[in-house]
C-alpha cells in the first residue's frame, strides 16, 4: 500500500522526519519496503521569470533568454525550446543542478552553446518527473510554464508537488483495514500518540422523486449494499489536489465522478462504483448470481460468459456490473451523465477472488475486496465521503434517496478477558494503564472491572477475536523490546534427537561422501518429456506420474517417479560447464500412485540416485553401492539386466534376496550421443526405502577363531561367457572350509585362445569352528583339488 | 713361500674386490678347500717334524687374521651394496598419494544437520511429514480457511482440488499434535513448494519448523530459545529482535531478525545498513490451531517458528544466488567439504 506523507498529514499532524516515521511503522508491524522522496533527482531547480528573449547570433533554433531568478540572481539561459516567451515563469536548473533524464539523472553545468554562455537550463515537466495531474501544462511539448503569480527564486519541488515522500508499506493479510490512507493514519496516530482527524463526511440532501430500489438475493456474498442517488451531476475535471493525489498513487485522472470513486477507494479503502442512472432500467438494483452462460461486457469492452458462482449487480432487466470487480459498459459514466447512482458495498472476499481468477479480470476494486472489506463500517464511511466530495467539488447534488441493505448482524464484538491473560501470553507484566491506553488509542472501548476487562472491538477490525489478539495489539504498541528472553523456565524436560531412520539416512549420505560423491538437490518435479528421453515404453509405471494442475511451466509439471532424469540433467550441465569428471548422488522422494487423478495421498518413497562421469567406470559405481550395502549390513546381488536408457551390455539389476531394489549401468550410447556427451556416463538408482529397512544393527562379539586361516591363489581359464559370480559360487559350494573367494585378476591373451579368459582368485580357508587343530597343508591341498575338479566339471574351467 | 707375503697378497686382493661375489672368490682362493692357506696346512707333512708346531701356529694365526679381514670387508661391502640398492629405490615423494577423493554433502543438508543437532540438544525430536499434503493439513487446520486471504500469501501448487504440494512445513505441526499429547517439542524439516520462480525464489526449497507445546509457554520463552539458536548458528554475540507480523496459525506473530554477523550490527551491504537480517517467522500457536488438534488451549500454550534452510545456508556461507543450490555444479558443491 502506497502512503504519500502529504496525504497522511491531512489526518494526523505528524511532523517526524520520514525515516523516523518509517521506524515507527516498522515497530508496530508495518514494514516500509521502500521510502521514496519524489524530488530526489531534482536538485537546484528554481523558479525564474524570462525577462528577455533574443535570437542566438549563430544558431537559428536557439534562443538566448535573460532570466530573473529572484534571490538567485539574474541568469542567462540558452534554450532550444519554442514555447518560451518574455514574461513566462519557468523552472530553471542552475549550475550544479540535477534533473531527471531518460530514466536517470542529468547534471546541469554552466557552459557555452555555439559560443554563448548558458548558466543552466529550463526544465520540462518530464525533467521534473511530473505529468499534467501534478501540474497543468507538465505534458506540453517544451518547457513547463508555471502560473503567472508564482514567486521567483523558489525551490521548484513544493510548487509542482514533488516535495513529498511515498511510503510503500507491506500490509499483512490480517489487516485489510489498513489498505487505505485513513486506515494507516489510524495506526500512525496510535503509535505516535497523536489525535486522529476524521474525514469530512457532511453533505446536503436535495429533494428528488426518483427512487432506486435495491434487492440483495445473496446476502452471504453481499453482506452490505449501500446505494445513493445524486442528481444535477456536471461531469468535468477534478481539482488539482485530487488529481495530484491520484497521480501520487499511480492513477490517471478520468473525470470528477470517476475520480471521486477512486479517491474514496484509496483514502477510505471502500471500492465505489458509479452508475449512470439513465441506463439503470426500472430504477432497480438486484444483486444476484449469474445464470449459466449469461453475458456481460465490462467497462474495458471485454465480454465475459458467466457461471452461477459469479455475482452480478443487475438493474431491472440485465447485468450492469460484475460485483466488486468492474462496472458494465452499458451503464458507464459518460461526458453527458447528469444523474449518478453510487454503490458502496461489501462483497465476500472469496467470491470476488474466485470470479476474478476464473474470468481473468482484475481491478483495484477486486484487489481490495479480495483482501476483505468489513460490512459495518467502511461502506458507510466510504459512501458519506463520496457524497461529501461530490458536494465539495460542486459536481452534483446528493439527494435524500438511498438504499442500505445489511445482511449480517450489526452487533459489535466484545472480548472479555483479564490483564493476567495478556501477561500470560507475553510472559511479562504490562501495567493496566498501558494496556488500556494502547487499546483505546486503537479505538477499542475498554470496560474495566478490577483485574478483568472487556474490550469492544472496532467495527473495522475483523481480525481481532480473542485475548491473544489483544495481547498482540498491546505488545506491538508497547514494544517488543520489552520482552525479556527466558529459556522454557516452566516447561517439562524432553529428550530430543533423530529417529533411527533419520540416523541411517545420515549414515548413507556420509558413506557416499567418503566414496567421493557430492550430494545434489533437484526439484521434485520435471518434464513429462523426460520419460521420452529415457525411452520408457508407453505403459511404463514411471509414466504414471502425479501432475501439477498449475505448474510454472510444462518442464516442471510432473512429480518425479524416478530420479534418473534429474541426475542426467545434472551430469549434462556439469559436462557442458567443463567439469570433466564427477560423482553425484541425491536422496529424495519419488511419488507413486495407484490411480490418477489422486484419490488418496500418493506414496512418498525415498530413492537414491547416482551419476558418475569422466573418471571411473561401472565398477566404481558398483563399489559405492557395495560400500552402502556394507554400511547398512545388507546383502545386495548384482545380476545382468536391462533398462531402455542403459547400455544393453553394461547394465545390472540390484537385488536384495529375490526383490529388485535398483539398477545401475552405462547411459545408452545413443542417448549420450543425443546429449553430446563424449565420455561415458554411469547412472544408478536404488529403492532406498527397501534397502534401509534394517535399522541400528545390534553389535555382539563372537570368539576369535582358534586357528589361523590359510590363503591360496587359484587361476583358472574359462570361456568368456562364464561370469565371476558363477566361478565364485562354484568355489564356495565345493567345500565348507573355503570362506572367501576374491577375484584379483582377469587376463585375456592369445595363448589362452579365442573367447577365453583367465580369472585369478584368492581363496581363504578356515578350519571348522569346533576343530581341534588347524588346517594341514595336505588338507588344504585336498580342498583345492576338489575345487579344481568342480570347476572343471561345472564350468569347464582349466587350472592355469 | 713367506706367509707374510700371503697375508699381504690376500689383503690386497680382498680389498680390491668390488662386490661380495668377488670377495667370496678371493676368500675361496686363500681359505677355500683348495685355497692357498689351506694348501699351506696340507703341505705341513712335508715339513720337518720339529718345525711343525711352530709352522702350524703361524698358519693358523694367518688364517685367523685373514678370516677377520674377510669378515670386516664383507660387512663393509654388504653395507655398500645395501646403500647402492636403496639408492636405486629412490621415489619421487611429490607424486600424488592414492585415496578416494572425498565428496561433500549439500550445503542445505549441512545446515539442516546443524540445526537438528542444535535443537536436539534442547530436547526437540525430528518429525518428517509428507510433501504432498491435503488442503486440510496445509491450510484449514492451520486456521487458514478457504476464503482466507492468507492463502494468497503463498502461491500453491495444486494436484487436485484436495491435494497440493505443501507450502510450509507447518503442516507437520498438526500431524504431530494429532498423534502426541503435550509436552511436545518437535522439529520438522523438509521440502516445501511455492509457484514462484525468479531471481530470488525457487519453486522448491527447504524449511525447518519448530513447535513447542506445554504448560506456561510464553513469548519470552520463544525469544529465549531463538537467542540460543542465533548464538549457536551465527555467532556468540548474535542477538535477536522480534517485530510484529502475521501468520494465520500464530497469535501474536512475529518476524525474527538476527543481528548481522557480517558487521556485528553496525550496518553493512549484507544487512542493507540496518544491522539486522530477517531470518525466520514465529509466534505463539493460535488457540484455534490447538483446538483443531484436540489440545486444550486453556491448559496448554506453545510457540512455533519456521525458517528457510536455504536462507540460513546463504547467510552462513555467503552464497549470493539461490539458483546455485539446485544447479548441482560440482565446482560449487566441492566448496562444502568437511
Amino acid at each position: 500500500m502506497l502512503l504519500p506523507y502529504s496525504w497522511l498529514k491531512e489526518y494526523v499532524n505528524v511532523s517526524l522526519p520520514a525515516e523516523e516515521l518509517k521506524e515507527k511503522l516498522f515497530s508496530c508491524g508495518f514494514e516500509v519496503e521502500e521510502l521514496t522522496y519524489l524530488g530526489k533527482d531534482v536538485e537546484g531547480v528554481y523558479t525564474g521569470k524570462i525577462v528577455k528573449c533574443e535570437k542566438h547570433p549563430d544558431a537559428d533554433r536557439l534562443t538566448v533568454c535573460g532570466v530573473d531568478c529572484g534571490e538567485k540572481g539574474a541568469k542567462q539561459i540558452v534554450t532550444a525550446a519554442t514555447n518560451v516567451f518574455e514574461g513566462a515563469i519557468v523552472p530553471v536548473a542552475l549550475d550544479g543542478a540535477t534533473v531527471k533524464h531518460e530514466g536517470g539523472v542529468q547534471k546541469i553545468k554552466t557552459g557555452k552553446l555555439r559560443g554563448v554562455v548558458s548558466e543552466g537550463m529550463f526544465c520540462s515537466g518530464e525533467e521534473l518527473g511530473i505529468n499534467d495531474d501534478f501540474y497543468e501544462g507538465a505534458e506540453v511539448n517544451g518547457i513547463l510554464i508555471l502560473d503567472k503569480d508564482t514567486p521567483l527564486g523558489l525551490d521548484i519541488r513544493p510548487i509542482v508537488g514533488i516535495d513529498d515522500y511515498i511510503f510503500d508499506i507491506a500490509v499483512t493479510a490480517n489487516r485489510p483495514d489498513c489498505q487505505s490512507i485513513f486506515g494507516l493514519a489510524r495506526e500512525v496516530a496510535a503509535v505516535c500518540k497523536l489525535p486522529l482527524k476524521t474525514p469530512e463526511t457532511a453533505y446536503g440532501c436535495a429533494k428528488t422523486e426518483v427512487n432506486v430500489s435495491v434487492e440483495v438475493k445473496e446476502p452471504k456474498l453481499c453482506p452490505r449494499y449501500i446505494g445513493h442517488f445524486v442528481k444535477d451531476v456536471k461531469i468535468g475535471k477534478s481539482p488539482r489536489l485530487m488529481r495530484r493525489r491520484l497521480a501520487l498513487m499511480g492513477l490517471r485522472s478520468v473525470n470528477n465522478i470517476v475520480d471521486i470513486t477512486n479517491y474514496v477507494l484509496l483514502e477510505i479503502g471502500q471500492p465505489m462504483h458509479a452508475f449512470d442512472r439513465r441506463f439503470l432500467r426500472g430504477d432497480k438494483i438486484v444483486v444476484r448470481c449469474a445464470e449459466e452462460g449469461e453475458k456481460i461486457v465490462t467497462l474495458d469492452e471485454k465480454e465475459f460468459s458467466l457461471h452461477p458462482e459469479n455475482l452480478l449487480i443487475c438493474d431491472g432487466e440485465r447485468p450492469v456490473a460484475l460485483a466488486g470487480i468492474m462496472g458494465g459498459l452499458n451503464s458507464e459514466i459518460k461526458d453527458d451523465t447528469y444523474e449518478v447512482f453510487f454503490e458502496a458495498a461489501s462483497f465476500a472476499r472469496d467470491s470476488v477472488r474466485k470470479t476474478s481468477r476464473s474470468l481473468g479480470q482484475r481491478s483495484d476494486s477486486s484487489a481490495r475486496f479480495e483482501k476483505g472489506v468489513d460490512p459495518l463500517y467502511t461502506p458507510e464511511l466510504g459512501m458519506a465521503r463520496a457524497l461529501h466530495l461530490v458536494e465539495e467539488l460542486g459536481c452534483g447534488a446528493p439527494t435524500d434517496r438511498g438504499a442500505d441493505v445489511l445482511g449480517v448482524s450489526s452487533e459489535q464484538k466484545v472480548i472479555c478477558t483479564s490483564y493476567a491473560a495478556i501477561d500470560k501470553v507475553l510472559g511479562i507484566h504490562v501495567p493496566k494503564e498501558e494496556v488500556n491506553g494502547i487499546l483505546e488509542r486503537l479505538f477499542f472501548e475498554i470496560g474495566e472491572r478490577g483485574e478483568e476487562f472487556s474490550a469492544t472491538v472496532p467495527l473495522w477490525r475483523d481480525d481481532v477475536d480473542g485475548y491473544p489478539d489483544l495481547a498482540e495489539e498491546v505488545i506491538r504498541m508497547y514494544g517488543y523490546d520489552h520482552i525479556t528472553p527466558t529459556f522454557l523456565e516452566n516447561a517439562t524436560v524432553t529428550h530430543g534427537g533423530r529417529t533411527p531412520a533419520q540416523e541411517q539416512e545420515r549414515k548413507a549420505k556420509r558413506t557416499l561422501e567418503k566414496e567421493g560423491f557430492f550430494e545434489a538437490c533437484n526439484y521434485s518435479f520435471y518434464s513429462p518429456k523426460d520419460f521420452d528421453l529415457l525411452r520408457l515404453p508407453e505403459n511404463a509405471p514411471e509414466r504414471r506420474a502425479v501432475k501439477i494442475l498449475n505448474p510454472i511451466g510444462e518442464d516442471l509439471s510432473v512429480m518425479r517417479t524416478i530420479l534418473i532424469p534429474s541426475m542426467l540433467q545434472n551430469v549434462v550441465r556439469n559436462v557442458r560447464r567443463g567439469n570433466y569428471e564427477g560423482r553425484l548422488f541425491e536422496l529424495a522422494n519419488v511419488y507413486l500412485c495407484e490411480e490418477l487423478p489422486l484419490k488418496t495421498l500418493p506414496e512418498e518413497r525415498k530413492h537414491l540416485v547416482f551419476g558418475l562421469w569422466g573418471e571411473g567406470d561401472f565398477f566404481d559405481l558398483k563399489g559405492a553401492i557395495e560400500a552402502l550395502a556394507e554400511a547398512f549390513d545388507v546383502r545386495l546381488n548384482f545380476v545382468k539386466g536391462e533398462r531402455p536408457f542403459l547400455h544393453p551390455g553394461v547394465t545390472a539389476v540390484v537385488k536384495m534376496g529375490e526383490k529388485e531394489v535398483g539398477f545401475l549401468g552405462e547411459l545408452h550410447p545413443e542417448i549420450a550421443n543425443g546429449l553430446a556427451l563424449e565420455k561415458k556416463v554411469y547412472l544408478g538408482e536404488l529403492d532406498y526405502a527397501a534397502i534401509s529397512k534394517r535399522f541400528a544393527k545390534e553389535i555382539s562379539y563372537h570368539n576369535l577363531p582358534k586357528f589361523e586361516s590359510v590363503r591360496r591363489d587359484l587361476a583358472v581359464v574359462v570361456e568368456e561367457r562364464v561370469t565371476c559370480a558363477e566361478v565364485q559360487e562354484c568355489i564356495l559350494r565345493a567345500c565348507k572350509a573355503v570362506k572367501k573367494a576374491e577375484l584379483f585378476d582377469v587376463y585375456r591373451g592369445k595363448q589362452l585362445g579365442q573367447e577365453k579368459k583367465s580369472m585369478a582368485f584368492r581363496l581363504t580357508f578356515e578350519p571348522d569352528e569346533k576343530a581341534e587343530k588347524g588346517l594341514s597343508p595336505e588338507a588344504v591341498d585336498g580342498f583345492f583339488n576338489k575345487i579344481v575338479g568342480n570347476l572343471k566339471h561345472n564350468l569347464n574351467a582349466e587350472l592355469r | 713361500m713367506d706367509d707374510f707375503d700371503l697375508l699381504q697378497e690376500a689383503t690386497q686382493e680382498a680389498e680390491a674386490a668390488e662386490d661380495s661375489r668377488a670377495l667370496y672368490e678371493v676368500k675361496m682362493k686363500f681359505l677355500g678347500r683348495t685355497g692357498k692357506v689351506t694348501a699351506l696346512l696340507k703341505g705341513m707333512k712335508e715339513i720337518a717334524q720339529e718345525s711343525r708346531p711352530a709352522f702350524g701356529k703361524k698358519v693358523n694365526a694367518l688364517r685367523e687374521a685373514l678370516e677377520e679381514k674377510f669378515a670386516s670387508l664383507e660387512e663393509k661391502i654388504k653395507q655398500r651394496e645395501l646403500e647402492k640398492k636403496l639408492a636405486g629405490e629412490n621415489i619421487d615423494v611429490t607424486m600424488p598419494g592414492r585415496h578416494t577423493k572425498q565428496g561433500a554433502l549439500h550445503p542445505v543438508t549441512r545446515v539442516k544437520d546443524r540445526l537438528i543437532d542444535l535443537f536436539s540438544g534442547m530436547g526437540f525430536e525430528v518429525f518428517e511429514g509428507p510433501e504432498i499434503e491435503s488442503e486440510y493439513y496445509n491450510f484449514t487446520a492451520l486456521n487458514t480457511p478457504a476464503d482466507h486471504p492468507a492463502r494468497d500469501m503463498q502461491d500453491t501448487f495444486y494436484l487436485t482440488e484436495e491435494f497440493l504440494l505443501r507450502t510450509q512445513t507447518s503442516a507437520g505441526q498438526i500431524r504431530v499434535m494429532e498423534q502426541k499429547k503435550p509436552p511436545i517439542k518437535i522439529l520438522s524439516p523438509g521440502r516445501v513448494f511455492r509457484s514462484d520462480d525468479d531471481a530470488t525464489h525457487s519453486p522448491m526449497f527447504h524449511q525447518m519448523e519448530g513447535l513447542v507445546v506445554d504448560k506456561h509457554i510464553t513469548l519470552c520463552d520463544l525469544q529465549g530459545m531463538l537467542d540460543e539458536f542465533a548464538k549457536k548458528m551465527f555467532s556468540e554475540t548474535s542477538k535477536t529482535r522480534l517485530r510484529p507480523s502475521y501468520f494465520p496459525f500464530t497469535e501474536p506473530s512475529v518476524e525474527v531478525d538476527v543481528s548481522c554477523a557480517a558487521c556485528g550490527g553496525k550496518g553493512c551491504s549484507l544487512c542493507k545498513g540496518t544491522g539486522w537480517i530477517e531470518v525466520l517467522g514465529a509466534g505463539m500457536v493460535n488457540r484455534r490451531v490447538l483446538e483443531n488438534c484436540g489440545v486444550d488451549p486453556d491448559e496448554y500454550s506453545g510457540f512455533a517458528f519456521g525458517m528457510g534452510i536455504e536462507r540460513i545456508a546463504m547467510l552462513k556461507y555467503g552464497i549470493n544466488n539461490i539458483k546455485l543450490l539446485t544447479e548441482n555444479d560440482t565446482r560449487f558443491l566441492e566448496q562444502f567439504k568437511d
